[in-house]
């Protein structure tokens, strides 16, 4: 385990700049999850540290080597990739083995097979170390490709949406899974994601990407709280943020240069309105109220906007009731995006 | 059909029977010649020259006897005069007034072509091998214009340069030889073999070689152990086309061989000119240099067919 930084790291395809003068720094032993829409760099950045890709500018750092014209091999990363992940022409075993039994580390076969016996019980795939690898399940085959990288102690792991091909239960259980073997072995992890609660659950601190540039970084909680911009709150919390224009909620504290206001369920208080308007209140409307299961969300149209907010299952309003709303401490964004 | 509404169309039962109908028929007209040959193999002269031909007919391996024997006419006296004969072979021959007077040429030529076809094959397919990799992976300049160029080679009919190579082989000691001929085949096949095979790669995701490379390998380690593996259907179907090539090829091998390096397909004519037309002997002949083709390509059958990256790959 090491640490990890990127110093003004770029690169581009073409005319397109896929990473921009990124600078990152990852602590040993800490969880990082870069967060992002696609094609905003993430897998590139994992290509740049693993290797495979040589940045134009700016160096990167493993454990305080400068490793930016090192290949692969000698860089002592682990990388799990989105797909294509197995040898098809191996075993589970055979494919949890290829980095042991790789020339470059002699590692004993005695050794090799305590090694991946020991992996395949942390990732329970160990009652089909027989099987061709393309004889799993899609779950099984992402559990041995992460089990692959695990059976290395490398610097960095690299993992670029592992979980994104599998069905929501699984990736909930691999989601725990996969932190508690870090939290675990103490690695340091770069992980790549473009779905807000892998990122929230798993991470010491997230990264924010787009369009190559790091926007914001921070724990979870600051991420979620303290925004730097627009783009930031828009990427977390379900429902996603309200953005709406200074004026239309009643609101006292509202700073100079304000021009959005970011509104989530905890930043507005509803109550329910039979008649007059109770002063300093907007007057809204309950359009609908959406059972998704787990959360119920409350959609509001007020003075032409729309505003979507949970609301408790057992809530006495219905389509059509007439609401109060109020600002509590919302987010301010001026005119260019950025918070105020 | 009551199954189109499915994305598959299952044929129906008149589709299938058609379907069989047609591919027997096939098989039947593309047969007939082999087991027209294959049956001459096993008649005497005379019956392989009988009109109407005979379909039902005494086998006799004399066709066989002939083809890896020269014999000399000799008279009846000194037939008679000699100890009795020492096998089929020999009796068959002096019935015919004839006796064996040593190996013919035939086994060394098949030998000859067992070398230079299996040599030549192995440099264009490793050679091909190689450079379909490099292409398929890395930037090369000028790389759709080098493809060209070698796709190329393969536009002119051969023969137009017969002349050319003809007379370089003499100035460089190569006519007549193995390795000229592997020399030769290999460099008709290589074009075959990079385009075929550099398809093959293509179609292996390069994350493989990737992760590989992350996991401590090194790129020729991680060709050697990914890439190769799942490139062996390919590999088996590229072997078997210019294994095809090299075995048949006649008008280079008459050329450039005649003696110590000719091949089978040159030499296989020339038995027709020894003692009468002996059909049976040629039949035989030819029977025997299909062998090694059909022996590979039913060893290669499982490669060729096995998929052995289906389902692997999630898209």
């Amino acid at each position: 385990m090491a640490e990890v930084s990127l110093r003004g790291v770029s690169k581009s395809f073409g005319d397109t700049e896929a990473v921009s003068e990124l600078s990152l720094d990852i602590a040993d032993g800490e969880f990082v999850v870069l967060l992002g829409p696609t094609g905003a760099g993430k897998t590139t950045t994992l290509r740049l540290i693993a290797g495979l890709e040589r940045p134009e500018a700016g160096s990167i750092l493993i454990g305080g080597r400068d490793v930016t014209r090192v290949e692969p091999a000698s860089r002592d990363t682990a990388f799990v990739f989105q797909q294509y992940s197995l040898y098809p022409h191996l075993t589970v075993f055979e494919n949890l083995a290829f980095p042991l039994r790789s020339p470059a580390r002699r590692m004993s076969e005695a050794a090799v097979k305590a090694r991946v016996a020991e992996v395949a019980k942390l990732v329970r795939i160990d009652h089909k170390l027989e099987n061709r690898a393309t004889r799993l399940s899609g779950g099984e085959m992402q559990r041995v490709a992460i089990g692959r990288a695990l059976v290395r102690r490398p610097a960095i792991y690299l993992m670029d949406e592992p979980l994104s091909s599998l069905d929501a239960k699984l990736r909930a259980d691999l989601r725990l899974e996969l932190k508690r073997i870090q939290a675990e072995l103490g690695s340091t992890m770069l992980y790549v994601t473009h779905d807000q609660i892998e990122a929230m659950t798993m991470a010491d601190r997230i990264g924010i990407l787009s369009e190559g540039r790091l926007v914001q970084i921070g724990t979870p909680r600051e991420i979620y709280t303290a925004p730097a911009n627009l783009h930031v709150a828009a990427r977390l919390g379900r429902p996603a943020i309200n953005l709406l224009p200074v004026g239309l909620l009643p609101d006292a504290a509202a700073p100079a240069g304000a021009a959005t206001i970011g509104a989530r369920t905890e930043h507005i208080a509803i109550g329910k309105v039979n008649g007059a308007v109770a002063s300093g209140a907007a007057n809204g409307r309950v359009e609908w109220i959406e059972h998704l299961g787990d959360q119920n969300h409350l959609h509001v149209a007020v003075a032409g906007h729309k505003l979507v907010t949970l609301v408790d299952a057992a809530t006495e309003l219905r389509p059509g009731d007439g609401v109060s709303l109020q600002l509590k401490n919302p987010l301010y964004f001026d005119a260019a995006g950025a918070r105020l | 059909m009551s199954a189109a509404a499915h994305s598959v169309v299952v044929p129906s039962t008149t589709a299938k029977r058609v379907a069989a109908t047609l591919v027997i028929v096939y098989a039947l007209i593309s047969m007939i010649p082999l087991l027209w040959i294959f049956a001459t193999s096993f008649k005497t002269p005379p019956d392989s020259i009988a009109y109407p031909p005979k379909i039902v007919f005494t086998p006799s391996i004399e066709g066989y006897c002939n083809l890896f024997t020269t014999r000399t006419r000799q008279t009846r006296e000194y037939i008679d005069a000699l100890p009795a004969p020492t096998g089929f072979c020999d009796e068959t021959t002096r019935k015919r007034n004839m006796v064996i007077a040593g190996p013919s040429n035939f086994l060394p030529r098949f030998v000859n072509s067992l070398v230079i076809a299996f040599g030549s094959t192995f440099c264009a397919v490793f050679l091909g091998t190689l450079a379909a990799y490099g292409f398929s992976r890395f930037r090369v300049p000028l790389a759709d214009d080098l493809l060209f160029f070698i796709l190329s080679t393969r536009m002119m009919p051969p023969i137009a340069v017969a002349i050319p190579i003809y007379l370089m082989y003499r100035e460089l000691g190569l006519s007549d030889t193995a390795l000229g001929m592997i020399l030769l085949y290999t460099a008709v096949n290589v074009s075959l073999a990079v385009w075929l095979l550099k398809g093959f790669i293509d179609e292996i995701p390069r994350e493989y070689e990737e992760a590989a490379m992350i996991d401590g390998y090194t790129r020729l380690q991680a060709f050697r152990k990914v890439v190769l593996p799942q490139a062996t259907t390919g590999i088996a179907a590229t072997a078997i086309f210019c294994l095809i090539f090299a075995w048949n090829e006649y008008a280079f091998a008459a050329l450039l061989t005649s003696g110590t390096a000719q091949t089978a397909p040159p030499f296989i004519p020339t038995i027709i000119g020894e003692g009468g037309q002996d059909w049976p002997a040629v039949a035989a002949g030819t029977t025997i240099f299909l062998v090694p083709i059909l022996v590979f390509t039913i060893l290669l059958r499982k490669q060729l067919l096995r998929g052995i990256t289906f389902g692997a790959v999630r898209k």
